[in-house]
Protein backbone atom coordinates (compact mmCIF):
# COMPACT_ATOMS: atom_id res chain seq x y z
CA UNK A 1 0.00 0.00 0.00
CA UNK A 2 1.42 3.58 -0.99
CA UNK A 3 2.30 5.74 2.25
CA UNK A 4 0.51 9.09 2.21
CA UNK A 5 2.71 10.39 5.30
CA UNK A 6 6.50 9.04 4.94
CA UNK A 7 9.25 10.03 6.70
CA UNK A 8 12.55 8.60 6.50
CA UNK A 9 15.47 8.94 8.71
CA UNK A 10 14.04 11.85 9.60
CA UNK A 11 16.28 14.48 12.25
CA UNK A 12 16.01 17.51 13.64
CA UNK A 13 18.69 19.22 15.62
CA UNK A 14 18.51 22.55 17.49
CA UNK A 15 21.62 24.97 18.48
CA UNK A 16 21.50 25.70 21.41
CA UNK A 17 22.45 29.45 22.89
CA UNK A 18 24.89 30.72 24.51
CA UNK A 19 28.86 31.65 23.86
CA UNK A 20 28.81 27.10 23.73
CA UNK A 21 26.84 26.64 21.18
CA UNK A 22 25.83 22.89 21.30
CA UNK A 23 23.48 20.47 18.47
CA UNK A 24 20.39 18.70 20.66
CA UNK A 25 18.30 16.74 18.99
CA UNK A 26 14.76 17.04 18.50
CA UNK A 27 14.48 14.08 16.43
CA UNK A 28 16.29 10.69 15.57
CA UNK A 29 16.16 8.86 12.77
CA UNK A 30 12.33 8.81 12.95
CA UNK A 31 10.48 6.24 10.14
CA UNK A 32 7.44 6.47 10.02
CA UNK A 33 4.28 5.77 7.30
CA UNK A 34 1.28 6.58 7.43
CA UNK A 35 -1.72 4.81 4.62
CA UNK A 36 -4.63 6.13 2.88
CA UNK A 37 -7.59 5.63 5.35
CA UNK A 38 -6.48 5.01 8.66
CA UNK A 39 -6.43 7.02 11.28
CA UNK A 40 -2.54 7.72 12.98
CA UNK A 41 -2.07 8.80 16.66
CA UNK A 42 1.01 10.36 16.85
CA UNK A 43 1.64 10.29 20.86
CA UNK A 44 4.34 11.19 23.15
CA UNK A 45 5.16 13.22 26.16
CA UNK A 46 5.81 16.69 26.16
CA UNK A 47 8.88 17.92 24.48
CA UNK A 48 9.04 14.61 22.93
CA UNK A 49 9.47 15.49 19.19
CA UNK A 50 5.67 15.32 18.44
CA UNK A 51 5.31 18.99 17.06
CA UNK A 52 8.51 19.37 15.54
CA UNK A 53 7.62 16.32 13.01
CA UNK A 54 4.52 18.01 12.13
CA UNK A 55 6.34 21.30 12.15
CA UNK A 56 8.58 19.51 9.48
CA UNK A 57 6.10 17.64 7.58
CA UNK A 58 4.69 21.41 6.97
CA UNK A 59 7.50 22.95 6.06
CA UNK A 60 8.25 25.41 9.01
CA UNK A 61 11.35 23.88 9.58
CA UNK A 62 13.98 22.42 7.10
CA UNK A 63 14.71 18.50 8.88
CA UNK A 64 18.77 18.49 9.69
CA UNK A 65 18.95 15.04 7.76
CA UNK A 66 16.61 12.95 6.33
CA UNK A 67 13.35 13.68 4.44
CA UNK A 68 9.72 13.21 4.73
CA UNK A 69 6.94 13.24 1.82
CA UNK A 70 3.97 14.15 1.74
CA UNK A 71 1.51 12.27 -1.43
CA UNK A 72 5.48 11.00 -1.99
CA UNK A 73 6.17 15.07 -2.91
CA UNK A 74 9.27 16.30 -0.65
CA UNK A 75 7.55 18.56 1.99
CA UNK A 76 9.86 21.42 1.39
CA UNK A 77 8.02 21.34 -1.98
CA UNK A 78 4.48 23.51 -1.34
CA UNK A 79 2.82 21.78 -3.48
CA UNK A 80 2.75 18.76 -1.44
CA UNK A 81 0.62 20.57 0.62
CA UNK A 82 -1.87 20.89 -1.93
CA UNK A 83 -4.32 17.27 -0.28
CA UNK A 84 -3.93 18.35 3.27
CA UNK A 85 -5.84 20.33 6.00
CA UNK A 86 -4.19 21.01 9.13
CA UNK A 87 -5.52 22.07 12.66
CA UNK A 88 -3.36 23.80 14.71
CA UNK A 89 -2.94 23.45 18.84
CA UNK A 90 -3.90 26.53 19.17
CA UNK A 91 -6.63 29.23 17.40
CA UNK A 92 -4.37 30.88 14.95
CA UNK A 93 -6.58 32.87 12.92
CA UNK A 94 -6.71 36.42 11.60
CA UNK A 95 -9.06 37.70 14.08
CA UNK A 96 -10.44 40.85 12.43
CA UNK A 97 -11.71 38.61 9.62
CA UNK A 98 -15.28 37.12 10.04
CA UNK A 99 -15.39 33.47 9.80
CA UNK A 100 -16.48 33.48 6.31
CA UNK A 101 -13.78 35.97 4.74
CA UNK A 102 -11.24 33.88 6.48
CA UNK A 103 -12.23 30.51 4.91
CA UNK A 104 -12.95 32.74 1.22
CA UNK A 105 -9.15 33.63 1.80
CA UNK A 106 -7.95 29.89 2.25
CA UNK A 107 -10.09 28.92 -0.91
CA UNK A 108 -8.48 31.49 -2.85
CA UNK A 109 -5.65 29.93 -1.82
CA UNK A 110 -6.09 26.82 -2.82
CA UNK A 111 -7.33 28.30 -6.41
CA UNK A 112 -11.05 27.28 -5.47
CA UNK A 113 -13.25 28.10 -8.22
CA UNK A 114 -15.20 31.15 -6.60
CA UNK A 115 -18.95 29.27 -6.59
CA UNK A 116 -17.64 26.01 -5.55
CA UNK A 117 -15.57 27.95 -2.42
CA UNK A 118 -18.84 29.59 -1.74
CA UNK A 119 -20.83 25.86 -1.75
CA UNK A 120 -17.91 24.69 0.42
CA UNK A 121 -17.89 27.62 3.02
CA UNK A 122 -21.39 26.89 3.12
CA UNK A 123 -21.16 23.32 4.20
CA UNK A 124 -18.37 23.80 6.46
CA UNK A 125 -20.29 26.50 7.82
CA UNK A 126 -23.11 23.90 8.82
CA UNK A 127 -20.45 21.26 9.38
CA UNK A 128 -18.92 23.44 12.57
CA UNK A 129 -22.35 24.84 13.40
CA UNK A 130 -20.90 28.38 13.09
CA UNK A 131 -23.69 29.33 10.55
CA UNK A 132 -25.12 31.71 12.56
CA UNK A 133 -22.37 33.49 13.51
CA UNK A 134 -20.84 33.53 9.74
CA UNK A 135 -20.62 37.55 9.75
CA UNK A 136 -19.41 37.95 12.89
CA UNK A 137 -15.61 39.01 13.67
CA UNK A 138 -13.58 36.01 14.71
CA UNK A 139 -12.26 38.01 17.75
CA UNK A 140 -15.74 38.42 19.18
CA UNK A 141 -16.09 34.29 18.88
CA UNK A 142 -15.42 31.86 22.66
CA UNK A 143 -12.44 29.46 22.50
CA UNK A 144 -14.43 26.40 21.74
CA UNK A 145 -16.09 28.44 18.13
CA UNK A 146 -12.76 29.63 17.23
CA UNK A 147 -11.64 25.95 18.00
CA UNK A 148 -13.90 25.27 15.07
CA UNK A 149 -13.03 27.79 12.85
CA UNK A 150 -9.52 26.05 12.73
CA UNK A 151 -12.03 23.01 11.81
CA UNK A 152 -14.03 24.66 9.00
CA UNK A 153 -10.30 26.51 7.65
CA UNK A 154 -8.57 22.81 7.78
CA UNK A 155 -11.55 21.22 5.82
CA UNK A 156 -12.07 24.22 3.32
CA UNK A 157 -9.80 22.25 0.06
CA UNK A 158 -11.78 18.79 1.43
CA UNK A 159 -8.23 17.30 2.40
CA UNK A 160 -7.29 13.72 1.31
CA UNK A 161 -4.88 14.13 4.64
CA UNK A 162 -5.72 15.56 7.85
CA UNK A 163 -2.95 16.92 10.73
CA UNK A 164 -3.89 17.26 13.58
CA UNK A 165 -1.95 18.42 16.47
CA UNK A 166 -3.41 18.06 20.03
CA UNK A 167 -6.71 19.14 18.40
CA UNK A 168 -8.59 18.90 21.55
CA UNK A 169 -6.49 20.25 23.87
CA UNK A 170 -8.29 22.56 25.72
CA UNK A 171 -11.61 22.11 24.92
CA UNK A 172 -14.56 21.77 27.12
CA UNK A 173 -16.06 17.66 26.63
CA UNK A 174 -18.80 19.12 24.51
CA UNK A 175 -16.32 20.52 22.22
CA UNK A 176 -14.34 17.22 22.35
CA UNK A 177 -17.38 14.95 21.01
CA UNK A 178 -17.50 17.08 18.29
CA UNK A 179 -13.93 16.92 17.01
CA UNK A 180 -14.28 13.03 17.88
CA UNK A 181 -17.35 13.25 15.40
CA UNK A 182 -15.69 14.97 12.97
CA UNK A 183 -12.75 12.31 13.24
CA UNK A 184 -14.75 9.45 12.83
CA UNK A 185 -17.01 11.17 10.06
CA UNK A 186 -13.91 11.91 8.30
CA UNK A 187 -12.65 8.54 8.63
CA UNK A 188 -16.05 6.66 7.51
CA UNK A 189 -15.47 9.52 4.26
CA UNK A 190 -11.88 7.26 3.67
CA UNK A 191 -9.68 10.17 4.46
CA UNK A 192 -6.72 9.87 6.31
CA UNK A 193 -5.73 11.58 9.96
CA UNK A 194 -2.84 12.16 11.35
CA UNK A 195 -3.19 13.20 14.80
CA UNK A 196 -0.90 13.99 17.94
CA UNK A 197 -2.88 13.89 21.40
CA UNK A 198 -2.35 13.40 25.04
CA UNK A 199 -6.09 11.90 25.47
CA UNK A 200 -5.08 8.49 25.23
CA UNK A 201 -8.98 7.07 25.67
CA UNK A 202 -9.71 9.47 22.53
CA UNK A 203 -6.29 7.62 20.81
CA UNK A 204 -7.82 4.28 21.88
CA UNK A 205 -10.86 4.97 20.76
CA UNK A 206 -10.52 6.31 16.49
CA UNK A 207 -7.04 5.17 15.50
CA UNK A 208 -6.21 2.58 13.69
CA UNK A 209 -2.64 2.55 14.57
CA UNK A 210 -0.48 4.50 16.57
CA UNK A 211 3.24 5.77 17.16
CA UNK A 212 4.64 6.25 20.61
CA UNK A 213 7.89 8.47 20.44
CA UNK A 214 9.93 9.80 23.47
CA UNK A 215 13.25 11.96 23.61
CA UNK A 216 13.24 12.23 19.68
CA UNK A 217 12.85 8.37 19.24
CA UNK A 218 10.37 6.38 18.14
CA UNK A 219 9.80 3.80 21.08
CA UNK A 220 6.73 1.93 19.17
CA UNK A 221 4.57 1.79 16.38
CA UNK A 222 1.69 -0.97 15.48
CA UNK A 223 -2.23 -1.22 15.26
CA UNK A 224 -3.45 -0.18 19.15
CA UNK A 225 -5.55 -3.41 19.12
CA UNK A 226 -2.19 -5.16 18.83
CA UNK A 227 -0.48 -2.96 21.51
CA UNK A 228 -3.14 -2.91 23.89
CA UNK A 229 -3.50 -7.32 23.22
CA UNK A 230 0.45 -7.45 23.54
CA UNK A 231 0.62 -6.12 26.69
CA UNK A 232 -2.28 -7.03 28.04
CA UNK A 233 -3.50 -3.53 29.46
CA UNK A 234 -5.18 -0.15 27.76
CA UNK A 235 -3.64 2.43 25.99
CA UNK A 236 -2.58 4.27 29.03
CA UNK A 237 -0.81 1.71 30.77
CA UNK A 238 1.25 0.48 27.37
CA UNK A 239 2.13 4.64 26.81
CA UNK A 240 3.55 4.90 30.67
CA UNK A 241 4.81 1.39 30.03
CA UNK A 242 6.62 2.67 26.94
CA UNK A 243 8.11 5.88 28.11
CA UNK A 244 9.19 4.49 31.42
CA UNK A 245 7.15 6.12 33.71
CA UNK A 246 7.33 4.78 37.34
CA UNK A 247 4.89 6.05 39.96
CA UNK A 248 6.27 7.66 43.41
CA UNK A 249 6.04 5.26 46.24
CA UNK A 250 3.65 6.67 48.58
CA UNK A 251 4.53 9.24 51.40
CA UNK B 1 -0.34 35.17 -8.44
CA UNK B 2 -3.91 34.55 -7.23
CA UNK B 3 -2.36 33.82 -3.88
CA UNK B 4 -0.13 36.89 -3.80
CA UNK B 5 -3.49 38.72 -4.17
CA UNK B 6 -5.25 37.36 -1.91
CA UNK B 7 -2.55 38.26 0.61
CA UNK B 8 -2.14 41.52 -0.41
CA UNK B 9 -6.27 42.01 0.31
CA UNK B 10 -5.54 41.17 3.89
CA UNK B 11 -2.83 43.37 4.37
CA UNK B 12 -5.39 46.25 3.28
CA UNK B 13 -8.20 44.55 5.19
CA UNK B 14 -6.30 45.09 8.49
CA UNK B 15 -5.23 48.40 7.97
CA UNK B 16 -8.89 49.06 7.22
CA UNK B 17 -10.15 46.86 10.20
CA UNK B 18 -7.29 48.14 12.74
CA UNK B 19 -8.75 51.64 11.76
CA UNK B 20 -4.87 52.55 11.32
CA UNK B 21 -6.29 54.91 8.50
CA UNK B 22 -7.96 57.08 10.59
CA UNK B 23 -4.76 58.78 11.45
CA UNK B 24 -5.00 59.90 7.98
CA UNK B 25 -7.78 61.70 8.26
CA UNK B 26 -5.98 63.52 11.18
CA UNK B 27 -3.15 64.33 8.85
CA UNK B 28 -5.56 65.51 6.21
CA UNK B 29 -7.11 67.23 8.27
CA UNK B 30 -3.56 68.87 9.57
CA UNK B 31 -2.88 69.46 5.40
CA UNK B 32 -6.08 71.14 4.73
CA UNK B 33 -5.98 73.72 7.54
CA UNK B 34 -2.36 74.19 6.61
CA UNK B 35 -2.80 74.58 2.63
CA UNK B 36 -6.59 76.59 3.53
CA UNK B 37 -4.38 79.39 4.76
CA UNK B 38 -2.32 80.05 1.70
CA UNK B 39 -4.50 82.92 0.60
CA UNK B 40 -4.72 84.21 3.87
CA UNK B 41 -1.54 85.04 3.69
CA UNK B 42 -1.13 87.12 0.28
CA UNK B 43 2.54 87.30 0.19
CA UNK B 44 3.66 85.00 -2.45
CA UNK B 45 6.54 83.97 -0.39
CA UNK B 46 5.05 83.25 2.19
CA UNK B 47 2.19 81.27 -0.14
CA UNK B 48 5.51 79.03 -1.18
CA UNK B 49 6.67 78.35 2.10
CA UNK B 50 3.11 77.23 3.29
CA UNK B 51 2.85 75.21 0.18
CA UNK B 52 6.25 73.79 0.76
CA UNK B 53 5.43 73.18 4.19
CA UNK B 54 2.18 70.83 3.69
CA UNK B 55 4.81 69.04 0.63
CA UNK B 56 6.93 68.65 3.76
CA UNK B 57 4.26 67.12 5.51
CA UNK B 58 3.23 64.84 3.09
CA UNK B 59 6.49 63.29 2.95
CA UNK B 60 6.72 62.52 6.21
CA UNK B 61 3.49 61.49 6.83
CA UNK B 62 3.58 58.81 3.54
CA UNK B 63 7.21 57.52 5.06
CA UNK B 64 5.82 57.16 8.59
CA UNK B 65 2.68 55.20 7.22
CA UNK B 66 4.86 53.24 5.14
CA UNK B 67 7.61 52.09 7.65
CA UNK B 68 5.00 51.58 10.28
CA UNK B 69 2.84 49.53 8.47
CA UNK B 70 5.40 47.60 6.31
CA UNK B 71 7.60 46.82 9.47
CA UNK B 72 4.75 44.81 11.50
CA UNK B 73 3.50 42.68 8.91
CA UNK B 74 5.87 39.66 9.58
CA UNK B 75 6.79 40.05 12.85
CA UNK B 76 3.11 40.03 13.45
CA UNK B 77 1.90 37.08 11.63
CA UNK B 78 4.84 34.88 13.28
CA UNK B 79 3.84 36.67 16.67
CA UNK B 80 0.34 35.77 16.50
CA UNK B 81 0.99 32.68 14.77
CA UNK B 82 -1.27 32.93 12.24
CA UNK B 83 1.47 32.36 9.50
CA UNK B 84 1.30 28.37 10.34
CA UNK B 85 -2.32 27.55 8.70
CA UNK B 86 -1.02 30.03 6.33
CA UNK B 87 2.64 27.98 5.29
CA UNK B 88 0.63 24.78 5.75
CA UNK B 89 -0.99 25.28 2.83
CA UNK B 90 0.31 25.31 -0.49
CA UNK B 91 1.91 28.70 -0.47
CA UNK B 92 5.54 29.80 -0.47
CA UNK B 93 7.37 32.11 1.65
CA UNK B 94 8.21 34.40 -1.62
CA UNK B 95 4.14 34.61 -2.18
CA UNK B 96 3.71 36.09 1.63
CA UNK B 97 6.54 38.50 0.73
CA UNK B 98 4.98 39.67 -2.08
CA UNK B 99 1.54 39.69 -0.88
CA UNK B 100 2.47 42.05 1.90
CA UNK B 101 4.53 43.86 -0.43
CA UNK B 102 1.89 44.72 -2.82
CA UNK B 103 -0.36 45.34 0.49
CA UNK B 104 1.61 47.60 1.86
CA UNK B 105 2.68 49.68 -1.39
CA UNK B 106 -0.84 49.42 -2.40
CA UNK B 107 -2.21 50.60 1.04
CA UNK B 108 0.11 53.72 0.87
CA UNK B 109 -0.17 54.69 -2.72
CA UNK B 110 -4.14 55.18 -1.54
CA UNK B 111 -3.27 57.08 1.74
CA UNK B 112 -0.62 58.96 -0.62
CA UNK B 113 -3.84 60.07 -3.16
CA UNK B 114 -5.95 61.00 -0.28
CA UNK B 115 -3.38 63.60 0.41
CA UNK B 116 -2.30 64.73 -2.50
CA UNK B 117 -5.89 65.03 -3.55
CA UNK B 118 -6.75 67.42 -0.33
CA UNK B 119 -3.57 69.42 -0.98
CA UNK B 120 -5.10 69.98 -5.21
CA UNK B 121 -8.37 70.19 -4.06
CA UNK B 122 -7.88 73.39 -1.02
CA UNK B 123 -4.82 74.59 -3.16
CA UNK B 124 -6.43 75.04 -5.82
CA UNK B 125 -9.45 76.28 -5.24
CA UNK B 126 -7.70 79.22 -2.69
CA UNK B 127 -5.34 79.99 -5.99
CA UNK B 128 -7.75 79.45 -8.68
CA UNK B 129 -4.93 77.68 -9.90
CA UNK B 130 -4.85 73.47 -11.60
CA UNK B 131 -1.21 72.39 -12.54
CA UNK B 132 -3.28 68.52 -12.37
CA UNK B 133 -0.14 67.04 -14.43
CA UNK B 134 2.19 68.42 -11.74
CA UNK B 135 0.53 66.84 -8.88
CA UNK B 136 0.07 63.54 -10.97
CA UNK B 137 3.77 63.69 -11.74
CA UNK B 138 4.73 64.31 -7.87
CA UNK B 139 2.36 61.95 -6.55
CA UNK B 140 3.41 58.97 -9.33
CA UNK B 141 7.33 59.87 -8.29
CA UNK B 142 6.55 59.01 -4.55
CA UNK B 143 4.52 55.96 -4.50
CA UNK B 144 6.95 54.94 -7.11
CA UNK B 145 9.72 55.73 -4.50
CA UNK B 146 7.82 54.14 -1.65
CA UNK B 147 7.91 50.65 -3.26
CA UNK B 148 11.62 50.97 -2.14
CA UNK B 149 11.20 52.05 1.20
CA UNK B 150 8.38 48.90 1.41
CA UNK B 151 10.65 46.49 0.04
CA UNK B 152 13.69 47.72 2.40
CA UNK B 153 11.54 48.15 5.51
CA UNK B 154 10.28 44.07 5.13
CA UNK B 155 13.97 43.40 4.80
CA UNK B 156 14.32 44.82 8.22
CA UNK B 157 11.76 43.34 9.34
CA UNK B 158 12.86 40.16 8.71
CA UNK B 159 16.53 41.17 10.21
CA UNK B 160 15.73 43.33 13.13
CA UNK B 161 14.19 41.52 16.05
CA UNK B 162 11.06 44.14 17.08
CA UNK B 163 8.69 46.36 14.50
CA UNK B 164 10.02 49.55 17.00
CA UNK B 165 14.02 49.08 15.70
CA UNK B 166 12.65 48.63 12.51
CA UNK B 167 10.28 51.44 12.36
CA UNK B 168 13.12 53.74 13.93
CA UNK B 169 16.48 52.47 11.69
CA UNK B 170 14.61 52.71 8.68
CA UNK B 171 12.99 55.92 9.27
CA UNK B 172 16.71 57.25 10.07
CA UNK B 173 18.24 55.61 7.28
CA UNK B 174 15.57 57.05 4.97
CA UNK B 175 15.14 60.47 5.95
CA UNK B 176 19.69 60.43 5.88
CA UNK B 177 19.49 59.18 2.33
CA UNK B 178 16.96 62.04 1.60
CA UNK B 179 18.96 65.27 3.30
CA UNK B 180 21.93 63.87 2.51
CA UNK B 181 22.70 61.09 -0.32
CA UNK B 182 23.12 63.95 -2.75
CA UNK B 183 25.60 65.52 -1.09
CA UNK B 184 27.94 62.11 -0.27
CA UNK B 185 29.72 62.26 -3.80
CA UNK B 186 30.67 66.17 -2.78
CA UNK B 187 32.06 64.70 0.67
CA UNK B 188 33.98 62.05 -0.86
CA UNK B 189 35.40 64.63 -2.52
CA UNK B 190 37.15 66.74 0.22
CA UNK B 191 38.28 63.27 1.92
CA UNK B 192 41.50 61.18 1.59
CA UNK B 193 41.38 57.86 0.63
CA UNK B 194 40.71 54.98 1.70
CA UNK B 195 37.50 57.04 3.59
CA UNK B 196 36.95 58.74 0.13
CA UNK B 197 36.54 55.29 -1.46
CA UNK B 198 34.27 53.97 1.31
CA UNK B 199 31.79 57.01 0.97
CA UNK B 200 32.31 56.58 -2.79
CA UNK B 201 30.76 53.07 -2.77
CA UNK B 202 28.39 54.25 0.32
CA UNK B 203 27.23 56.86 -2.80
CA UNK B 204 27.07 53.89 -5.20
CA UNK B 205 25.49 51.62 -3.22
CA UNK B 206 22.13 53.42 -1.47
CA UNK B 207 19.05 54.06 -3.23
CA UNK B 208 19.33 57.49 -3.83
CA UNK B 209 15.21 58.14 -3.15
CA UNK B 210 16.34 61.87 -3.30
CA UNK B 211 15.78 61.75 -6.70
CA UNK B 212 11.68 60.99 -6.87
CA UNK B 213 11.54 64.63 -4.64
CA UNK B 214 10.15 67.25 -7.07
CA UNK B 215 8.62 69.46 -3.82
CA UNK B 216 10.23 72.10 -5.13
CA UNK B 217 9.37 71.99 -8.48
CA UNK B 218 5.62 71.66 -7.41
CA UNK B 219 5.43 74.43 -5.00
CA UNK B 220 7.38 77.05 -7.32
CA UNK B 221 5.47 75.97 -9.92
CA UNK B 222 8.41 75.29 -12.39
CA UNK B 223 6.90 72.94 -14.96
CA UNK B 224 6.82 68.75 -15.29
CA UNK B 225 9.37 66.89 -15.49
CA UNK B 226 10.69 65.12 -18.73
CA UNK B 227 7.94 61.98 -18.48
CA UNK B 228 10.99 59.74 -20.15
CA UNK B 229 13.24 60.56 -16.67
CA UNK B 230 10.17 59.34 -15.13
CA UNK B 231 10.13 56.32 -16.85
CA UNK B 232 14.10 55.91 -16.31
CA UNK B 233 13.84 56.74 -12.48
CA UNK B 234 11.06 53.86 -12.09
CA UNK B 235 13.35 51.66 -13.70
CA UNK B 236 15.91 52.71 -11.00
CA UNK B 237 13.45 52.15 -8.25
CA UNK B 238 12.34 48.94 -9.19
CA UNK B 239 15.67 47.51 -9.78
CA UNK B 240 15.83 48.15 -6.29
CA UNK B 241 13.09 47.32 -4.91
CA UNK B 242 13.60 43.76 -6.63
CA UNK B 243 17.09 43.67 -4.97
CA UNK B 244 15.48 44.19 -1.44
CA UNK B 245 12.55 41.77 -1.86
CA UNK B 246 15.16 38.96 -3.08
CA UNK B 247 17.05 39.65 0.01
CA UNK B 248 14.04 39.53 2.00
CA UNK B 249 13.40 36.44 0.58
CA UNK B 250 16.80 34.60 0.98
CA UNK B 251 17.01 35.57 4.32
CA UNK B 252 13.12 34.17 4.87
CA UNK B 253 12.92 31.13 2.66
CA UNK B 254 15.05 29.12 5.34
CA UNK B 255 14.13 30.52 8.94
CA UNK B 256 12.49 28.22 11.45
CA UNK B 257 8.98 29.42 12.57
CA UNK B 258 9.03 27.59 15.54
Amino acid sequence: MDAILQTEDLCVEYRTRGLKAEFKPALQELNLSVHAGEVFGFLGPNGAGKTTTINVLLGFIPPTRGTAYLFGIDVRQPIARQRIGYLPEMTYYYKFLTVEELLRFYAKIFKLPSADAERRIDYLLKLVELEPVRKRLIKTYSKGMQQRVGIAQALINNPDLLVLDEPTSGLDPLGRMKVREIIQRLKNDGKTVFFSSHELGEVETVCDRVAIINQGELKTLGRVDELVARHGANLEKVFLDIVGYQSQPAL
Amino acid sequence: MNTVWALTGIVIKELYRRKDFYVLFVLTALITLAAGSVEFFKDPNIVRYVKDLCMLLIWVSALLITIATAARQIPAERESRTIFPLLAKPVTRGQVILGKFFGCWLASGTALAVFYLFFAVITGSREQHWPVLDYLQAYLLQWIMLGIVTAMTLLGSIVFAAPSSTVTILFIVVAGILFLGRHLNTVALHNPEPLRGIIYTVYFIIPHVELFDVRERVVNDWGLVNWLDCGLAALYAAAYTALFLLLTWLAFRRKSLN
